[in-house]
């Protein structure tokens, strides 16, 4: 196919589509094939040289992301404590349990990223809030917060302030609820703001085990964020 | 590599292509304002069933405290036994790093005595006519992730979504955040011959494709359709002219908030194109983020919006209906014009995080929706998760309506080694019961009988121990379908294995004869088609088999019917005509007198329709 043609054939597609164009793969030898004998044994020939490195490397960008959004999910914690002790709403309930089971697990999955990388993971025994809070205002961290050897750690969007924290904590039923979820949902779409920041660093957020992971957290604060949404139009 | 520039339409495109875009984009909103008309009947069931019953997950079982190994893990089964293994390909295999997902087997297609097993590597080809001595015909290395699989005539489609495809099918991933040499989108391959299968065309798209749908065009048989569901981020306007993650305020012609149709002309696979960007979220209102649950809420915060992605589309052309697995929603598409699939139903449930896959059963009066709950990877079959998540959830369909039934969740529970949620699987065609296959990735394999969508529960499963015993490696069931006779299971990190169900309490021999009685030509994962059962007395037997599980027939009625049959079965020529036709009648007016709508009914009809179609016989 020369050249106009497939110019013509994009152009097409990016007209009947809404966006997107269309382009088609150069024809021919692609990857590498083994056809099998007709008596093959059990095992092929190898197609191609064992575990061929087709990875992407992270990047510095990549590792301050996983570093902050480790914090980030940490506070989200520090909210879904409070829950129990303030409110006997069902709903909010299973709510809170969802979000701090689904972001503990990702808290794990984010530490062994970077572990395995020989990347500094932040310790997040002490409170994300007071470690967000004097990243934001260029104090000292807590002293709970290690965060030696991060010196890059990505902005944390969204975050609760020390402020919010205890208004949450002083209130109780609907008024606790309310707070909860306006702070909830402000707290998730930060994830996504930290998730647009990423994309917009070049080559991050492509290492594939990282890709997965964001997709992931991305997919579940969205359903998340809807969920909490239809709650909160409940509520008023 | 300028003419690979050209084919990413960054160069091609131009101007002049950004120009016709444009216009493009016009009439996309003009007909989506038409769509969006067709949507005014829609309206949202919220709340699911919070107050069925939880699936009961259990410690006491024997699946539980299983011994872990790659290779050597302890096994537990009821009602399945495995008649063929084979570990991943040579070239498959992280040596390393078993749990690489870089070299995870994914979905599997089917077509005649072939099987095509996805992979984020590439893809095998396998001769399946002698199921348990599985002949490896073609291993093809092109990696991107997931490696999903559809077939149609002598083309095969494959999703890709992950930034190391490349157009050539590379092991070399582009590491810019834009290159020329990426592929996300669909790949389409002519297998004609399957030992050496040709990329021929290729349709990338704005969000790579997770997973796709084949959907033929029951009005013209020179093309077929494909659903791409993309779940991933947008990727750069620099990298593929047009695509824009922007929220539907700043960027009406945002990537997010469709899915996309690729028209595939048959004879031209090179000229497959997107020909539509269905807004299948959009309300009465034309607003794109119409299943976005809307307010303000306070000055600072955002417009994010969701549910803007599917992730598995269900079609079922003989209905006319598509089940989407859609982020925070499950939806129902009318789809009787393919290429311009529209809403009509939508439902959420507070206990799915994450909409995943969708299964009708066959009569169409069941939708099965599974929620990914942690994304495949987390372990979230343990007796602390709560039972109603990561699992299976019903909905009855009525008039285009979804309403919502029980759950079910794999009953033994797991260990924090194991991921596990709930995966893809099939239909198995037993005739007068609604039967699915599944995979819960390190839970096994799980049969559940769900013809009582209240009551779903389970008949057989497979499982082996954790990959390991002191952390969790990423590995388990990814599909598990019934094709012609076996359930054929693709596993993460161990390979492929094949089993045939064993009667026992829950499925009795002349079921599965009847289910093993069945062939199609062709299985695609979300191309749903209905079964047919041949004319077979096996099929009258599994029926007077259930029937006698239940009260609707007495006991002594049923071993008289069966008596019947046997005698009448060992006849031939108008005695056995007679014969059949004499039972027939009698059935029917069992049938009748039957609680109309009941399972039992259900079978009475279909085992009158068996015992006339035996008459001419």
């Amino acid at each position: 196919m020369n050249y106009a043609d497939r110019l013509t054939v994009i152009a097409a597609a990016a007209l009947l589509g809404s966006a997107c164009g269309g382009a088609r793969p150069e024809p021919g030898p692609a990857g590498a094939s083994t056809a099998g004998p007709a008596e093959a044994p059990a095992q092929s020939p190898a197609a191609a040289p064992a575990a061929a490195p087709n990875t992407i490397p992270y990047t510095p960008a990549d590792v301050a992301f996983v570093q902050g959004m480790m914090v980030h999910h940490a506070q989200a914690l520090e909210m879904t404590r409070l829950v129990p002790d303030r409110t006997n709403d069902r709903d909010l309930g299973l709510l809170a349990r969802r979000i701090s089971e689904s972001q503990d697990y990702e808290i794990g999955l984010m530490s062994r990223w970077l572990t395995r990388r020989d990347e500094a993971a932040p310790s997040i025994d002490g409170s994300a809030t007071q470690m967000a809070h004097g990243q934001g205002s260029g104090h000292e961290m807590a002293d709970s917060a290690d965060t030696s050897g991060m010196p890059g750690m990505t902005h944390m969007a969204g975050m609760a302030t020390p402020e919010q924290m205890a208004g949450l904590s002083d209130s109780t039923d609907e008024a606790f609820e309310r707070l909860f979820l306006e702070l909830m949902i402000r707290h998730h779409e930060g994830a996504l703001t930290m998730l647009g920041d990423l994309a917009k660093q070049e080559g991050a957020g492509q290492e594939p085990e990282l890709f997965q992971l964001i997709s992931h957290v991305d997919a579940d604060q969205r359903a998340e964020i809807a969920r909490m949404r239809r709650m909160l139009n409940e509520l008023q | 590599m300028n003419g690979k520039t050209g084919m990413f339409g960054r160069a091609a495109c131009g101007r002049k292509g950004l120009e016709r875009a444009a216009l493009g984009r016009t009439a996309a909103v003009g007909m989506l304002a038409l769509l969006a008309g067709a949507c005014g009947s829609s309206s949202s069931t919220s709340g699911g069933a919070p107050d069925m019953p939880s699936p009961v997950v259990s410690e006491d079982d024997p699946r539980v405290g299983l011994a872990a190994g790659m290779t050597d893990a302890a096994v537990a089964a009821s009602g399945l036994e495995l008649v063929a293994h084979r570990d991943r390909e040579e070239g498959f295999v992280d040596p390393t790093n078993f749990g690489n997902i870089l070299f995870a087997n994914s979905d599997i297609a089917f077509q005649g005595n072939l099987m095509f097993m996805g992979s984020f590597h590439g893809f095998n080809i396998y001769d399946i006519s002698r199921p348990a001595r599985l002949r490896l015909r073609t291993s093809f290395v092109c990696p991107g992730g997931q490696g999903d699989l559809s077939v149609h005539g002598n083309l095969m489609f494959m999703s890709v979504e992950m930034p190391n495809g490349r157009v050539d099918c590379g092991t070399e991933a582009p590491s810019a955040s834009s290159s020329p040499d990426r592929f996300r989108g669909v790949r389409i391959f002519d297998i004609t011959d399957v030992e050496n299968p040709v990329q021929v065309g290729g349709v990338q798209t704005c969000r790579g494709s997770h997973t796709h749908t084949l959907v033929p065009d029951p009005a013209d048989d020179s093309h077929v359709y494909i659903y791409v569901s993309g779940t991933s981020g947008v990727r750069p306007a620099t990298e593929l002219t047009g695509c824009s993650g922007a929220g539907p305020a700043e960027d009406p012609n945002t990537a997010l908030f469709s899915i996309e149709v690729i028209e595939v002309p048959l004879a031209a696979p090179q000229n497959a194109r997107i020909v539509s960007s269905p807004r299948i979220f959009a309300d009465a209102a034309g607003n794109i983020a119409g299943l976005w649950p809307g307010g303000e809420h306070g000055d600072d915060t955002q417009s994010t919006a969701t549910t803007d992605q599917c992730h598995d589309i269900t079609v079922y052309q003989e209905l006319g209906y598509a089940a989407g697995a859609c982020s925070g929603n499950g939806i129902l598409l009318d789809i009787n014009d393919p290429a311009a699939p529209v809403r009509i139903d939508e439902v959420s449930d507070p206990n799915f995080a994450y909409w995943h896959s969708a299964t009708f059963n066959n009569d169409g009066s069941t939708i099965l929706f599974t929620d990914e709950w942690g994304g495949g990877g987390a372990p979230r079959c343990q007796i602390s998760d709560d039972p109603k998540w990561g699992a299976d959830a019903f909905f009855r369909l009525s008039g285009g309506k979804m309403t919502p039934a029980g759950y079910f969740k794999l009953p033994a529970a797991q260990t924090d080694k194991e991921n596990c949620v709930a995966h893809n699987g099939s239909l198995i065609p037993v005739p007068g019961r609604d039967i699915f296959a599944q995979s819960w990735y390190q839970g096994g394999i799980s049969i559940i009988d769900f013809t009582d969508p209240d009551r779903p529960f389970e008949i057989a499963y497979f499982d082996r121990g954790p990959y390991d015993a002191s952390q969790l490696l990423l590995g388990g069931f990814w599909s598990s379908y019934w094709y012609n006779g076996r359930i054929y299971a693709s596993e993460l990190g161990r390979g492929l294995d094949v089993f045939r169900l064993t009667p026992g309490e829950h499925l009795t021999q002349n079921e599965i004869d009847a289910a093993e009685a069945v062939e199609v030509a062709v299985f695609n994962p979300q191309t749903q088609t209905r079964i047919h059962w041949p004319v077979d007395v096996v099929v009258a037997r599994a029926l007077l088999d259930q029937l006698g599980r239940g009260t609707t027939v007495p006991a002594g009625r049923l071993a008289s019917m069966r008596a019947e049959l046997d005698r009448v079965a060992a006849l031939s020529g108008t005695a056995r005509q007679d014969g059949m036709s004499a039972l027939s009648a009698t059935v029917a007016e069992l049938a009748t007198a039957a609680k109309a709508g009941s399972a039992d009914a259900k079978r009475l009809e279909m085992l009158a329709g068996t015992l006339r179609g035996l008459t001419e016989g």
